[in-house]
């Protein structure tokens, strides 16, 4: 604690730092506060505000086990090989992160549109984007892999690839010793990649709106309470939201924080 | 299959990322201790994970017992890997670790515990088997990667530095270790490491390498006594290396006889075949001087130096602000010594005079 003051310096430090603190704790907190406990009960027990949030839940949970089948192979492979053009593959991965999110849904709709090529292929199997679920899914997939795959990707690179080879040697085929060996030792690094790219699912307004207005996801349900309703009547639905998200995040950074204490 | 496979390396050429393996030919016979030197960056764990299958060459042919492995995987090589730094799985158990590769091997549960027990108890670490390995002192995590390498009865085991990450007490006792478990299981071994007493005490054979290519292969008395290139004696440095073995001493001390040393004048004066050290080994052992530890004096010492030996200088190296003198006892003994007693003492070839070194400064391996 008195290293914070040491010196006038970090004094001068400790009150700017706090600025940004409080610019962040303050409107959260007042929200939370906002709503007394019997209004944020009856706001659950409305079913449009449950269902929605069910959805949002889940979708966000479809496209983070989306990601984990498909991105932890990759994030092994960025990890462990080098080839030409890997720069590039780097770069795509973490495109999401840079481009705007409605900019995003704008770019999914044109290829998973009704129109559009993959809409139609998946329209024959019965799967439409457009204003269901799955346009849901693929939009929290869209913008929030890279998290997982970059999680993944630094947990497959803790692992010492000797330990891969003393277990070739002693029998394992390449999968078996991705199972046995850099899969357990990466875990922790994908488990708590897994939980933010879900809690940054959960999060996604811009790129869900522009794919799926209805059903409606907690975040489009909240803008068009705001929108309909004004401050009075989206509050609570925004706490309960708030609420949701600290606790995932809490859980997130108390597995993080073990990984390390163990590292 | 048995554990004494034969290697043959043939004219192999690797190439990952800053290694480069050059025309590469070695032949190892069934059950030898065969050890790999050379400087840290010459590529020898390359050429020994190359072995493994772990990397595939550019150019030439490996065979096991004759059979062409040079396409075949790792795993199906029959090979024991021990790294430098161990690499025991963290996640595992230590009897988890040694019963890794019995149950890819299908083994029943019963006779994988037994296999597990039975190593423990060989390596000495049978207390230890429900531990973490992250629990376990350097030297106890390198025997359970030996346990967990020997387990699965290699045709041959590859070490990768093995000592190299023990202090020094350990080291001695684990190079003995490896010494009695060649001895025990007969299993053909092959040894990288950087430390030419290590490579003497051990290897039947030396190969030293240095960037990429094999600079010179024989026994480990043949590379010290007649290095083939600027390179190897530099490398091996000028030392006083002597093999022999260790007795007891009338007075209690040890005494290491050194073998009949080639040069020598028959009947020479016999004292300086025999030196007092300090060591707890036995037998057929070398023994080792620092020649900066070794006295020269034109008149006999009175110190407390127990090795004192009469002879006549042969050689004079100037090395610029040390000299390098060699004194034929017989043996040879080579001194360092600075460029100003050089002169105050007024050496010179052909000159007699006296060298002295304590018991303690001969190091036995």
């Amino acid at each position: 604690m008195r290293a914070l003051f040491a010196d006038r310096m970090r004094t001068t430090f400790v009150m700017l730092g706090s600025l940004l603190i409080l610019f962040v704790a303050w409107p959260l907190l007042r929200t939370i506060t906002a709503s007394s406990p019997a209004v944020l009960w009856e706001t659950i027990l409305d079913s449009e505000v449950s269902q929605s949030i069910l959805l949002t839940f889940t979708s966000s949970l479809i496209a983070t086990c989306i990601a984990f089948v498909l991105g932890v192979p990759l994030a092994y492979l960025l990890a462990r090989t080098a080839f030409p053009g890997k720069w590039l593959i780097e770069g795509i991965i973490d495109v999401p992160i840079v481009v705007p999110h409605s900019a995003a849904g704008i770019a999914l709709l044109m290829v998973f549109g009704r129109r559009a090529l993959l809409g139609r292929a998946f329209g024959l199997v019965g799967i439409k984007f457009v204003s269901a679920g799955p346009g849901i899914v693929i939009a929290m997939l869209f913008v929030s892999l890279p998290l997982l795959v970059d999680a993944a990707r630094e947990g497959f690179e803790s692992v010492d690839p000797r330990l891969e080879r003393v277990a070739r040697t002693l029998g394992a085929s390449p999968w078996r010793s991705f199972w046995q060996i850099s899969f357990p030792l990466a875990w922790r690094s994908i488990l708590s990649g897994m939980i933010l790219m879900w809690a940054r699912g959960l999060s996604e307004f811009g790129a869900v709106v522009v794919l799926a207005y209805h059903p409606m996801a907690a975040p489009v349900l909240l803008w068009e309470r705001f929108l309909s309703y004004g401050l009075r009547y989206s509050g609570p639905v925004a706490t309960l939201m708030i609420l949701i998200c600290l606790a995932t995040f809490v859980v997130l950074r108390v597995t993080a924080g073990h990984r390390r204490a163990k590292a | 299959m048995s554990n004494r496979g034969s290697v043959q390396v043939q004219d192999l050429w690797v190439d990952l990322e800053e290694f480069h393996l050059r025309e590469i030919d070695l032949n190892i016979s069934p059950g030898e201790y065969f050890v790999i030197l050379g400087p840290t960056g010459a590529g020898k764990t390359v050429l020994l994970e190359t072995i493994a299958g772990l990397h595939q060459p550019q150019r030439g042919r490996i065979r096991l017992d004759g059979e062409d492995v040079t396409g075949v995987p790792p795993e199906r090589r029959g090979i024991g890997f021990v790294y430098q730094d161990y690499m025991l799985f963290p996640h595992l158990s230590v009897a988890r670790n040694i019963a890794f590769g019995l149950k890819l091997k299908g083994l029943s549960h019963r006779a994988v515990e037994e296999r597990v027990a039975a190593f423990g108890q060989l390596l000495g670490i049978d207390h230890l088997l429900h531990r973490s390995p992250r629990t376990l002192s350097g030297g106890e995590q390198q025997r359970a990667a030996l346990a967990r390498a020997l387990v699965v009865e290699p045709r041959i085991l590859l070490l990768d530095e093995p000592l190299s990450a023990l202090d020094p007490e350990m080291r001695e006792g684990l190079q003995r270790e490896l010494a009695r478990l060649h001895g025990e299981l007969g299993t053909t071994t092959l040894h990288v490491t950087h430390d030419f007493e290590e490579a003497v005490a051990l290897g039947e054979r030396i190969a030293v390498v240095n960037d990429g290519r094999v600079i010179q292969v024989g026994p480990s008395d043949e590379i010290f006594r007649r290095p083939n290139s600027e390179f190897v004696a530099r490398f091996v440095g000028v030392r006083n290396i002597f093999p022999g073995t260790v007795r007891r001493g009338e007075n209690g001390g040890q005494m290491f006889r050194l073998d009949a040393s080639p040069g020598g004048p028959e009947g020479a004066d016999p004292r300086g075949t025999e030196i007092a050290a300090v060591t707890d080994l036995a037998g057929p052992r070398h023994a080792s001087i620092r020649p900066e530890d070794i006295l020269i004096s034109r008149e006999p010492l009175r110190s407390s130096a127990r090795n004192s030996f009469r002879g006549r200088i042969v050689g004079i190296v100037d090395r610029g602000t040390f000299t390098y003198v060699t004194v034929r006892v017989p043996p040879d003994y080579t001194c360092m010594i600075t460029r100003r007693s050089l002169e105050e003492l007024e050496l010179r070839e052909g000159l007699e005079v006296h060298v002295a070194f304590k018991a303690s400064a001969v190091h036995v391996f």
